[in-house]
């Protein structure tokens, strides 16, 4: 499989191509049907994301017998209400302080000379390269009563405030995160927004800051959805950092599923309030598409 | 002219010793500059001249280093952009995407706070003006180059700036359209009287478009002077060479009873005017001035003649064109009507001209380096 991928894959391997005539009938046969290529991950997609997700749906309609039980359950009882409504509240928080900070890096990432959006970019990506757990443990040392932002805090003349064990503290430590998702998505959309635009915008008397709100910003715009969209979902399925940072107050669906999946083996209901949070995530997305939708086509650069 | 009515609404605008530098580099070198109201102006030279630059720093995109400007009569120096009242025609037209060509040319408008109705019949009026009425409901993207180019010219006029810059606006698009928009250009300017200042690399569009022709080069002004008199009397042999066709040829100099002449190719030529002392010599033949004789016949005394031979003959349609070589290497272009003698490659011929055309100018190895 692998040869044959090998000679037919775009600037594939070079000494390959060499043997051309004898590899030539093979090469036709894949040719033929460049969709193929796609047979991997479109396996690996139906063994790992398809066949176990039908196995949740099924199970939270089946166990432990068949019927609606699981989710009479989810939605009779309050803390599951609460723990939903939750889950989106701290989801659409994340995503706002990401946009709110994201905005602005992405910007300077565009402006800046060749050298120094290299240092921008390394330190966007430098985090994602250590580990999720390593990174939420750094906050609960940064963000603890007597950690390194209370004890500044109390150093200046401030009292403490309360962050480990807060939704706050939730949310400042999956904000920092999943703030790559946000800038490199934003970061794309804005690079290719022309910045004579601004300045056409300037010369008709759009003073700088209306030249931006009035051009710029719609431009922008794409990419703020695009990186929102994935932040927000990324955020609703958060389970280590809101359960090392949070409190029994920050609890988010994700937890409550370990719960009771693993401490109480009740596939059922965990599997019911997956299904719960996949499809009201669905129906939000479908709520937010017609704002998504552009009105114009990008303008293309030379 | 029926134009001295709308004259009055272009603006004069005043340069004096523009520099501008950035770091080590020099963009504009003591750059002195005087545009009248109404004046088709074009800034021609290569690029990396000054010429944008210039533009940059009129529109306020750019700030001086030291210098004057003033438009109308007052100095514009400090006043940022958004409140010069400036129409500006980008080469990438900078439409906004994200409006329609209605909303892109009422832009200005809705920015100066006009009504809906008034506004409406304004944004109307530019777009028939550029032609592009039919066009209100469109998107950028869905239009030609063209025509995205005179949408933003519709914008860049519909609030009646006094004056209107372009930034090689033609010079993302072919050349029958380029003709065409030109002579638009130039429809436009005349209708509505205002002072345009047209950058452009282009030789030929500068003549076609101008009153006024400044010609840069390395962030200096070699020249000011209608087309006709930078092809006629260049002051500068980059200006010779810069504009039109034209054949330089090299040789030494003597002085003597008040004549100047050269020795080129082991031949005597006679000059029709002076150099200062101490300038080395060049000759800037225009191929229109110059005929061809068969070889080694007698001349008339107030032609210059030199021998050589044809190196390649092109038929035009409307004449040809000679390269001839002559004996030092150096090659003369020359442009013949179709009812001279006509020659053929390898041909001894005579290269003759008036000594009345016969100019030197001073040698200056920057006409040739920035000339790539």
């Amino acid at each position: 499989m692998s040869q044959t991928i090998d000679t037919t894959a775009p600037g594939g391997s070079g000494p390959r191509q060499a043997n051309g005539v004898a590899a030539q009938p093979r090469r036709w046969r894949l040719a033929a049907y460049p969709s193929l290529l796609a047979l991997p991950a479109v396996l690996l997609l139906i063994a790992a994301m398809a066949y176990p997700l039908l196995t949740i749906v099924s199970r939270s309609f089946s166990e432990p017998e068949w019927g609606l039980q699981n989710y009479v359950w989810f939605f009779s009882t309050d803390v599951n209400i609460q723990v939903l409504l939750r889950t989106f509240s701290i989801s659409a928080w994340v995503t706002l302080v990401c946009v709110i900070a994201a905005y602005p890096y992405a910007y300077l990432m565009t402006v800046v000379g060749p050298r120094m959006r290299l240092v921008l970019i390394l330190c966007v990506l430098v985090p994602f390269w250590v580990s999720g757990v390593v990174r939420t443990l750094a906050w609960v040392i940064l963000l603890q009563d007597s950690g390194v932002i209370n004890s500044v805090l109390k150093a200046i003349g401030f009292g403490g405030v309360k962050l480990i064990r807060t939704p706050t503290g939730v949310v400042i430590g999956m904000a920092q995160v999943l703030l790559p998702f946000m800038i490199l998505p934003l970061y794309s959309v804005m690079r290719g927004i022309d910045l004579r635009l601004v300045q056409a915008a300037r010369s008709l008397g759009a003073r700088p800051a209306l030249a931006f709100w009035q051009v710029y910003l719609p431009l922008s715009l794409p990419g703020v959805f695009a990186g929102a969209i994935i932040v927000f979902i990324l955020a609703l399925g958060f389970y280590i950092t809101p359960a090392l940072l949070g409190g029994p107050r920050s609890t988010m669906l994700s937890t409550l599923v370990q719960s009771q999946v693993l401490s109480l083996l009740n596939w059922g209901r965990g599997g019911a309030m997956g299904v719960v949070l996949l499809v009201s995530t669905f129906i939000l997305l479908a709520l937010a598409a017609p704002l998504m939708r552009q009105r114009h086509k990008q303008a293309s650069r030379s | 002219m029926t134009t001295s009515k709308t004259r009055e609404r272009g603006a004069a605008i005043d340069i004096r010793n523009a520099t501008k530098r950035y770091g080590s580099f020099t963009a504009l070198d003591d750059v002195s500059l005087h545009i009248k109201p109404g004046e088709f102006m074009t800034l021609l030279g290569p690029s990396g001249s000054g010429k944008t630059t210039t533009l940059n720093v009129v529109a306020g995109f750019t700030d001086l280093t030291s210098g004057e400007l003033s438009v109308g009569g007052e100095s514009i120096l400090g006043v940022p952009a958004h409140k010069r009242n400036i129409g500006v025609v980008f080469q990438h037209y900078a439409l906004f995407p994200h409006m329609t060509v209605g909303k892109n040319v009422a832009y200005p408008l809705t920015l100066r706070g006009i009504e809906k109705g008034e506004r409406e019949k304004r944004v109307r009026r530019a777009l028939d003006m550029v032609k592009m009425a039919d066009f209100a409901h469109r998107y950028p993207s869905e239009l030609s180059g063209g025509q995205q180019q005179r949408v933003a010219l519709a914008r860049a006029i519909v609030f009646d700036p006094p004056l209107l810059l372009m930034d090689e606006p033609l010079g993302a698009l072919d050349k029958k359209l380029r003709e065409w928009l030109q002579l638009e250009i130039k429809r436009i300017h005349r209708e509505l009287g205002t002072t345009f200042v047209y950058v452009t690399h282009d030789q030929e569009e500068a003549l076609v478009l101008s009153d006024r022709i400044a010609v840069f080069n390395q962030g200096r002004i070699e020249q000011v002077g209608t087309g006709r008199e930078l092809y006629d009397e260049p002051a500068t042999l980059f200006v010779g060479k810069f504009i039109g066709e034209s054949t330089t040829l090299r040789g030494n100099a003597e002085t003597s009873g008040g004549e100047t002449s050269l020795t080129v190719a082991g031949q005597r030529i006679v000059a029709s005017n002076k150099l200062a002392n101490g300038a080395k010599p060049v000759i800037l033949l225009r191929p229109e001035k110059l005929s061809l004789a068969p070889g080694n016949k007698p001349q008339a005394d107030s032609q210059n003649s030199l021998t050589g031979n044809i190196s390649e003959a092109i038929y035009l349609g409307s004449g040809s064109k000679y390269q001839v070589t002559l004996r030092d290497g150096s090659v003369a272009i020359v442009r013949a009507p179709l009812e001279a003698q006509q020659f053929a490659i390898g041909d001894e011929v005579d290269l003759r001209w008036h000594i009345s055309d016969c100019k030197l100018l001073a040698d200056d190895e920057r006409a040739d380096l920035t000339l790539t």
